[in-house]
């Protein structure tokens, strides 16, 4: 199982001091997380795509092809690509650069992004959103798999006889995920073409994660691909610790109460039994964090959200160690001993997808229309 | 002469009165009573549940900042959408509904209201609001596609029985509870077999379109 860290990439006032970062001290701190994150262990370092402020990660591939060059095992992703906005000719380009670069340590989160006034920036309409997630990603598919591509559309220029260059690394596409926090048909989405599931958890009652997801696993087992219980789930997480449980309490109440998204609504103990934030000890962590498998299935990746809010670098960087040396570890052990035999504990990597070649659902464009001929 | 087989009703009362008791309260709790009884006099079941704005105040301010429902907040959105009849209930602030009242009702889904027999009924200082149930609530109403009966029902301070005069006040509410009721019985039984089409919110969508068909559609 992956366990990594996903961040937004706010530029938020520390509201215990009242001081605002700089755009260039929170991007050093994004880069300096990551970093932690690979050296105390975890898998996976995500990053967020905004085009307004208050947030920096505008340009995520030229972000993690720095990272990149500094370590040796983290998996670069994103949290998530703008599908929506994005020309998915350049994210078929930027994301295979940024495979060869990383040696293959590369996959991409879809999103469409939920700010009305960045789509017309970009030429696009917000309403328009879902039709924009569907057409494009589905012309990225053919991008990366399709060595020449003639393709006429709604959204975009025609292309003819146009090549995505370079190619995919080893001509294996990068895995994607579909993140999609109520919207049934990007999870009807991932499911039709075998690809994974993330789903943000972090502000919702388990109820509504359980539904989006068992959906999308039903889909997924719909659409020939396998067992629902071996679809490709990754679920988000929210979480400050301290050693004593009411000093996490009393260091983070002050973030939570003026945090972007929440702040000035719920109280910290009202939120904390309503959603997965957890604030308390590493142990209770663990403990809060195993129940996601018993709503949502036993799954393949864990991001946690630690970064946001105005904290400081130190504060974070000290929970990713927390993170790294005493919750991934009796994660680690005790989702592998939950986990039913056949239910993969990794979602799909390069490697993986290298030896599997035609018999994995990533190496086709419709992979369904596979299982269709297999049929006949 | 056909009888008609019995049917269970549920009726979900709204009221966004501020005190305890109050009279918005008072007069929802009447609405409802003469809904009930209209219906169960043609031999329905009915079960009434009475929301209280007030206790969900928080609760409608969080999910308009976090843009989701608490579990008591969703529970009563679940039941509203899942009700035959709905009684609505506002005390006149300012010439309209109340902010609480607003905000509870723009916090539905869209289409959850969609084609749902309402009573609307309102409370206010003095008979001088009383366009404010015509003017204010039926349009928004009309907005939100639920089907008001036609009586509206707002009961002034001088409605509850003043020292002098109380008794032909009393009567004349009463008249018009009785009426809003006995429209509303009448307009839920109307609806009878054709609430089967109207539009759920996206969370309830049992069918899911499938993945070939959603493609073809944002293509066209």
């Amino acid at each position: 199982m992956q366990f990594g860290i996903f961040s937004v990439g706010d530029v938020t006032p520390d509201p215990t001091t009242g001081r605002t970062p700089s755009e260039a001290e929170r991007i050093q701190a994004m880069t300096a997380i990551a970093l932690k994150a690979e050296e105390v262990g975890l898998d996976v370092f995500a990053t967020g795509e905004h085009h307004n402020p208050p947030f920096v990660p505008s340009s995520p591939t030229t972000m993690l092809g720095w990272i990149a060059a500094r370590t040796e095992r983290l998996l670069l992703s994103t949290s998530t690509t703008l599908i929506t906005t994005n020309d998915p000719v350049k994210i078929a380009e930027d994301y295979a650069m940024l495979q060869h670069l990383a040696g293959g340590r590369v996959d991409l989160m879809m999103g469409r992004g939920n700010t009305g006034p960045v789509y017309p920036w970009f030429g696009q309409d917000i309403r328009q959103g879902i039709n924009l997630a569907l057409e494009n990603y589905d012309l990225l598919r053919r991008l990366w798999r399709e060595d020449v591509v003639d393709w006429q559309g709604r959204f975009r220029t025609p292309l003819q006889g146009f090549t995505s260059t370079p190619r995919p690394l080893d001509g294996v596409p990068p895995f994607v995920w579909h993140g999609s926090i109520r919207s049934t048909e990007i999870a009807e989405q991932a499911a039709f073409y075998g690809d994974g599931f993330f789903h943000n958890n972090i502000f919702w009652p388990a109820s509504h994660t359980r539904q989006m997801v068992q959906l999308y696993r039903e889909r997924y087992e719909a659409y020939g691909h396998g067992p629902a219980a071996t679809a490709v789930v990754g679920l988000g997480g929210q979480v400050f610790m301290a050693e004593r449980s009411q000093d996490a309490v009393r260091r983070f109440r002050p973030y939570f109460d003026s945090a972007p998204v929440y702040g000035g609504g719920p109280s910290l103990e009202e939120f904390s039994r309503q959603t997965p934030l957890t604030v308390g000890t590493p142990d209770q962590v663990v403990e809060k964090t195993l129940t996601f498998a018993d709503y949502a299935g036993d799954y393949q990746r864990q991001l946690f959200l630690i970064d946001h809010a105005g904290l400081p670098l130190a504060e974070v960087l000290h929970q990713v160690e927390l993170l790294g040396e005493r919750v991934v570890p009796v994660l680690r052990r005790e989702f592998e001993a939950r986990r039913p035999a056949g239910v993969p504990s990794d979602p799909p990597t390069h490697a993986s997808l290298r030896e599997a070649g035609e018999d994995s659902p990533n190496a086709h464009v419709r992979p369904h229309e596979r299982h269709l001929q297999e049929v006949r | 002469m056909t009888t008609r087989p019995e049917r269970h009703r549920s009726l979900v009362v709204v009221s966004a009165g501020l005190s305890t008791p109050s009279s918005t309260r008072l007069l929802a709790d009447r609405l409802a009573a003469a809904a009930s009884a209209a219906l169960t006099e043609s031999g329905d079941t009915v079960t009434v549940e009475t929301v209280e704005l007030r206790e969900l105040a928080h609760d409608l301010t969080d999910q308009l900042l976090t843009g989701v429902p608490s579990e008591r907040l969703e529970q009563v959105q679940t039941s509203l959408a899942a009700a035959d009849g709905v009684v609505a209930v506002s005390p006149i602030f300012t010439a309209s509904y109340s902010g609480l009242f607003k905000t509870f009702l723009d916090l539905l889904e869209p289409g959850l209201l969609a084609g749902k027999p309402v009573l609307l009924g309102a409370t206010a200082g003095s008979a001088r609001h009383s366009l404010a149930l015509d003017q204010a609530m039926r349009p928004l109403f009309a907005y939100l596609r639920a089907v008001p009966t036609p009586t509206g029902v707002v009961a002034a301070t001088s409605d509850f029985a003043s020292a002098r005069g109380a008794d032909e006040a009393e009567d004349d509410l009463s008249e018009r509870v009785a009426r809003a009721g006995a429209e509303l019985a009448a307009f839920v039984r109307a609806a009878d077999g054709r609430a089967v089409d109207e539009p759920r919110p996206a969370a309830e969508q049992a069918g899911l379109t499938p993945f070939e068909q959603l493609l073809a559609q944002a293509r066209r």
